[in-house]
């Protein structure tokens, strides 16, 4: 190691500091040099983290509402069995996430990984479909959401007017109770695919040739090769992509607001774990139920990601 | 599937291209690649365009269904937009939360990034990345109850902050996989010839990782740019960014969908401009990690 020798670095030769003390702190720092590049960016995040999850724990066994600042009394579990026992709007949120998530991902897990295949060998005009592709990646969520509005509104929105066309009766689509998640649901594949596609695409182009070749000479087909071969050595990016699109999936926000406003629409028929408890917190301000119900939604996450984990390790073996 | 792949069959004879094989496609197979990449580009661009068109409409034009594609383009929603609804103020308000809180990060995150790579600290990188799983709203009521304390709330600091919370992990994450794919043997010839090892670091490490320093820089200013609810909580009147502002056209009663559709097309087309210079970055910084296995 060099920590002893003199650093070369024109600092040491500033004029009016003793030479020793310079050196000494030169070799310090780099002594120390893991936590003193470390220590900053985790403070930092820690700070904001574990203070905030750690009040939210804390409200979550009080009965806080109304301002934060109010009196509030310690009521132990309450919170959690009030909420657990909410068949009203807890559990249809607990739905509504679990179902917006696993079909806008399994869209996307099947589209991305078609057009990842459509665009793996080279061809003429490869540019311009890649830019393509950023676009929606892109774009900022909620002039999305105020876009597929529009282009989805009942009486002047583009989609009926095409449906008309095809003589197919003009649909509700977000207005409508029971279609407006399956509309939210189309907007985030619409935005979403294009980043399985990348992820899928890096992992394509990484792939070794043997494999395949082999099962070529040995007589395979194509699909047999891509069920066979190439699918299960693309296992482990297919289960990246799933758990870097299934965290933000699941916490989906910006869209949802944009489209339905405040508590997920009048019958709050897109209203997920995350809005609910940002309609608790902010409009509502009780902040005992929501944290309660932020600490379900967190170990909802945390144990959806660790079963991916696992998941992956076994793939990977 | 089978159309998909069928491609391979003729390819084993042709000498290997440097990371993909030349395309020997059958006709059949050519014909349906176009036509599903076509209907792919098409899918993807033609809401945006949707976007961009209804921009140029007046109110009437919007509601009348005949004038889909043929109307007389005006400029007057983007005037309205710029001019009456302040939106010269949001976007550079947008502008310098991304940006500070972009560069800030960056001070902090590619260090972080380096030593969590080299001294393989997977738990302290846990931690970090830890902020990209938390819901964002169990992090806003505490921080809102703490800054309006501190008569914060409504100003740039708190929003930079709160923004610095999103940008962070992103660039510790990118920039960990591009420090853990980078040689070692450099910097340890470095040390050999006499630099310390942060001299080292300062010297030869980050002038070889521009490149992935501008991709974690790129993927940060546009998630922060796009970042919606910090901004709903945290910003005051003043401080409005645009996804917030957006919110303006929208009102119990009607929707000016002309104005609405002008605003949704001034905040994504600065960020559709970098992404279209910037593409290869953003595509190597989204799929940072992927396949590392």
């Amino acid at each position: 190691m060099s920590v002893l020798t003199p650093p070369r670095s024109t600092h040491s030769r500033r004029a009016g500091r003793p030479p020793g003390a310079r050196e000494n702190f030169s070799a310090w720092a780099n002594r120390h040099r893991k936590w003193l590049f470390a220590a900053p960016a985790m403070v930092f995040v820690g700070v904001l983290i574990v203070f905030p999850l750690a009040w939210t724990l804390y409200l979550s066994l009080t009965d806080s509402q109304g301002s934060v600042r109010a009196a509030s009394e310690f009521v132990g579990l309450q919170n959690y069995l009030t909420v657990l026992s909410d068949a009203e709007r807890f559990w249809p949120a607990v739905g509504r996430t679990l179902s917006f998530t696993g079909v806008a991902l399994a869209c996307e897990v099947v589209l991305g990984m078609g057009i990842a295949l459509l665009l793996w060998r080279p061809f003429r005009g490869e540019k311009w479909v890649r830019v393509a592709i950023l676009m929606p990646l892109v774009a900022t969520p909620v002039a999305v959401g105020m876009m597929w509005r529009l282009i989805f509104d009942p009486n002047i929105g583009f989609v009926n007017q095409l449906l008309g066309m095809v003589g197919i009766p003009a649909q509700p689509w977000l207005s409508g109770q029971d279609t407006a998640l399956g509309t939210t649901i189309f907007m985030d594949v619409w935005q979403w695919t294009p980043m399985v596609v990348l992820i899928l695409l890096a992992g394509l182009t990484s792939l070794s040739e043997e494999p395949d070749e082999a099962a070529r000479m040995d007589g395979a087909n194509a699909v047999q090769r891509f069920f066979y071969i190439t699918l299960p050595l693309m296992m482990p990016t297919v289960i990246v992509a799933i758990l870097l699109r299934g965290i933000d999936a699941l916490k989906t926000f910006d869209i949802l607001y944009a489209t339905k406003g405040k508590g997920g629409g009048s019958f709050h028929e897109v209203e997920t774990l995350n809005v609910y408890a940002y309609g608790l917190s902010f409009d509502y301000n009780q902040y005992g139920l929501s944290s309660a119900v932020l600490i379900l939604f967190f170990m909802i996450i945390v144990g959806s990601m660790w079963l991916l984990t696992m998941r992956k390790k076994a793939v990977s073996k | 599937m089978t159309v998909l792949t069928q491609t391979k069959t003729a390819a084993a004879a042709t000498p290997p291209a440097p990371r993909r094989r030349k395309p020997l496609a059958t006709r059949a197979y050519k014909v349906f690649r176009v036509a599903a990449l076509a209907a792919v580009v098409l899918f993807l661009v033609a809401p945006l365009f949707w976007m961009f068109l209804a921009s140029l409409k007046t109110n009437v034009d919007i509601y009348d269904t005949g004038k889909s594609f043929l109307f007389t383009p005006t400029w007057e929603n983007y005037a309205n937009v710029l001019q009456r609804n302040n939106y010269l103020v949001f976007i550079f308000n947008s502008f310098w939360v991304a940006f500070v809180a972009t560069a800030l990060s960056l001070v902090l995150g590619v260090p972080a990034a380096y030593a969590m790579s080299r001294f393989t600290m997977h738990r302290s990188a846990l931690v970090v990345l830890m902020a990209r799983v938390i819901p964002g709203v169990s992090l806003l009521v505490p921080w809102y109850y703490v800054f309006s304390n501190l008569k914060m709330v409504g100003g740039f600091e708190v929003l930079i902050l709160s923004h610095m919370f999103v940008s962070l992990p992103l660039i510790v994450y990118i920039m960990m996989s591009y420090f853990d794919s980078m040689p070692l043997e450099l910097e340890e010839s470095a040390q050999v010839d006499g630099l310390t090892p942060i001299g080292a670091f300062q010297r030869i490490t980050l002038p070889l990782s521009v490149a992935g320093i501008a991709t974690a820089g790129i993927l940060s200013f546009i998630f922060s740019w796009n970042n919606f609810m910090f901004a709903l909580v945290l910003s005051g009147s003043k401080t409005k960014t645009l996804p917030v502002a957006i919110f303006d056209f929208v009102s119990y009663a009607s929707i000016d969908w002309g104005g609405l559709m002008a605003a949704a097309t001034v905040v994504t087309i600065p960020i559709m401009i970098i992404a279209l210079f910037t593409q290869k970055y953003i595509v190597s910084g989204m799929t940072a990690g992927a396949t590392k296995g």
